[in-house]
């Protein structure tokens, strides 16, 4: 399960000097929590034998892996990198670290939330299943999975409605909103996270191209909503 | 001079960034709790209140979330969070409801606490185990003669060879209505004065214990607050916890710790109070301006803050004294009594910020005003809290 640390949804973003204002409180992305807890509802069908959460990000970000594990999961990996090179990473290049541990990894499903509430990308998991050439089944709204295991069947939210897609696995699963409801991490179980492993690994020493292919040219607030006006007749 | 202040310095000035820090795990439990309280309780605070009751659904998810044995060992099914992880808890629910704030303040501070520090492996391994995973507990101490007095309690436990059988009538117990397991204070030996005074554990399916009249209460309404009988009720001997006659030392000992369960709560409310009514002044707007930018408000609000910091430094301090060992009870006994002011003169700040609306049932703070009035009668009234600091105080003279 890809887990990302981002902003948390409570706080009200701010930017400042051209930038967005990161040292406010962070935790684990919403969408990532739905994508959690449906590794762990297959966990507890049977289906699934590990899940091993997994985040790109600086120390903090173990915070969340914490979270993944008391929430269920068995051990986590988290690719540590200087606050730097956390803030100039790009969505290709995370795609990259996780197509790189998917050599170590082997996983069956990759599950990750649909998109991180930051910066909204919605690229990580396409781009994963590009990068790996597995199939891709995003914006999940519902899951089944084979009684062979060999492959899923992942109903989709789209535009016009919805559309069920079979897929064979390895595969990568985006999860949006109605998925399901995350539990709540019981006390022992945010107790007991504590003593589960966490791999750590150097983003730097990854063998991972992290130039910039993009630039920012700008980074403002939204232009503040102006009150309506009132007009003498609409003619 | 200056080579001597720059070794201080690096030697232990900032190893703390506030005295407000939370280690890793307890920052974990503050945002579960937090999210809890606000999806499974908030929905219900005042449907609760109103009818006096706290939702079945909602103590069994108390339960199933752990918070019914926050520092139980999990050898007993407890969650092994520390004394500090049921003050955070403690504070958090009160930020939401007062009332569920009490009743996991009660089972872990109290009920628990007693097994953990006076109860044999049996009683732990059976009574603990009960109350982490489904049993709720009450303290019975007070009764209707006996309150501040608590020794003047006149319940009695006659021994009947290997057994006892306990009489007499209990008052002001919290959880009560629900309860499944009790811990009775009672005269073994009333020649003996308070040193007869024993503290025995009944189990609800006791038919010597029925639950009597429900208090119907100012404030914390969905707490239940019962008499409690015991009529003939036989216990055998293994349900004393602790010696024969050290009951009122448990009293004592188990109160102390409470206090600052109670601390916990008040902060809480104060802060729940505060951040509803805060949030509405900066939306409501009179005057052609938010109400909490005219500076008379400022001044209220930033005052209010300035207490409620106060307050919480207090609370944390003891809470942290206590689980370095260190003798608490004059910190204890400051930071409930303080506590307890701040969350009513904040509760009552509250309620005048929102104006007409901080008087009627539809928003949050006409009851966290009913709430905080408790704080300063239950678990040693303030001029209890007076007399112990004062006592302290003057012995060290």
């Amino acid at each position: 399960v890809g887990v990302k640390h981002t902003v948390d949804y409570n706080i009200k973003v701010k930017v400042k000097d051209g930038k967005v204002a990161k040292d406010v409180k962070h935790s684990m992305n919403p969408f990532c929590e739905i994508a959690t807890e449906a590794a762990m509802k297959l966990k507890e069908a049977g289906v699934v034998t590990e899940i091993v959460a997994v985040t790109i990000g600086n120390a903090k970000a173990a915070e969340s892996l914490t979270k993944a594990m008391a929430m269920g999961a068995d051990r986590s990996v988290h690719v540590v990198g200087e606050q730097a090179e956390i803030d100039g990473l790009e969505t290709l290049q995370v795609a990259k670290v996780f197509a790189k541990l998917h050599e170590e990894l082997q996983g069956d499903i990759y599950f990750m939330g649909k998109q991180a509430i930051d910066d909204d990308q919605c690229h990580v998991p396409q781009m994963v299943s590009a990068l790996l050439n597995i199939p891709q089944g995003t914006f999940a709204a519902g899951l089944k999975v084979a009684d062979d295991k060999s492959s899923i069947e992942v109903t989709r939210e789209v535009d016009d409605g919805s559309q069920t897609l079979s897929m064979k696995l390895p595969a990568v699963v985006s999860c949006d909103l109605r998925l399901n409801t995350p539990r709540f991490a019981t006390l022992p179980n945010i107790m007991k996270a504590k003593k589960k492993p966490i791999d750590k690994k150097k983003l730097s020493e990854m063998g991972i191209d992290l130039t910039p292919r993009v630039e920012v040219v700008e980074c403002a607030q939204p232009v503040e909503r102006q009150g309506g006006g009132k007009v003498a007749d609409v003619d | 001079m200056m080579r001597g202040m720059s070794r201080l310095a690096t030697r232990g000035g900032a190893r703390y960034k506030s005295l407000l820090t939370l280690n890793e795990d307890e920052v974990a439990l503050q945002d579960m709790v937090k999210a809890f309280a606000k999806e499974e309780i908030a929905p219900y605070v005042m449907e609760m209140d109103e009818v006096q009751k706290m939702r079945p659904e909602l103590i069994q998810k108390c339960f199933e979330q752990g918070l019914m044995g926050i520092e139980t060992a999990e050898q007993y099914g407890g969650s092994d969070a520390g004394f500090f992880g049921s003050i955070i808890a403690i504070e958090e629910l009160a930020k939401v409801d007062p009332s569920v704030s009490v009743m996991v303040d009660v089972q872990n501070t109290l009920v628990n606490n007693a097994f953990f520090r006076w109860g044999t492996d049996a009683q732990k391994e059976k009574y603990l185990r009960m109350l982490s995973t489904n049993t709720l507990g009450s303290f019975c101490l007070s009764e209707a003669g006996s309150g501040s007095d608590a020794f003047a309690l006149k319940t009695r436990a006659e021994k009947k060879g290997d057994e006892y059988v306990i009489n007499g009538n209990k008052m002001w117990i919290t959880n009560s209505g629900e309860a499944g397991l009790f811990l009775v204070m009672a005269n073994v030996d009333p020649s003996k004065g308070y040193k007869g005074i024993t503290c025995f554990v009944v189990t609800g399916d006791n038919p010597g214990v029925r639950i009597g009249k429900k208090e119907n209460k100012l404030g914390i309404r969905s707490s239940s607050t019962c008499e409690v009988i015991f009529e003939d009720c036989v216990v055998s001997k293994d349900a004393i916890v602790g010696e024969l006659g050290k009951g009122y030392k448990i009293a004592i000992e188990v109160l102390n710790e409470g206090r600052i369960g109670i601390g916990s709560q008040m902060i809480g409310l104060a802060q729940g109070a505060f951040d509803t009514a805060v949030k509405y002044s900066m939306e409501r707007e009179q005057f052609g301006q938010p109400i909490g930018t005219f500076q008379g408000m400022q001044h209220q609000q930033a005052q209010c803050a300035t207490n409620i910091m106060a307050a919480r430094l207090m609370v944390y301090n003891a809470a942290r004294m206590k689980e370095a060992g260190e003798n608490f009870v004059m910190e204890a006994a400051m930071a409930k009594l303080y506590a307890s002011q701040v969350a009513q003169q904040v509760a009552s700040q509250a309620v005048e910020w929102m104006g007409g609306v901080g008087f009627v049932k539809d928003y949050p703070a006409e009851k966290f005003y009913r709430d905080a009035k408790i704080g300063a009668i239950y678990e040693g009234t303030s001029n209890i809290q007076l007399q112990t600091i004062a006592k302290m105080i003057q012995s060290n003279l």
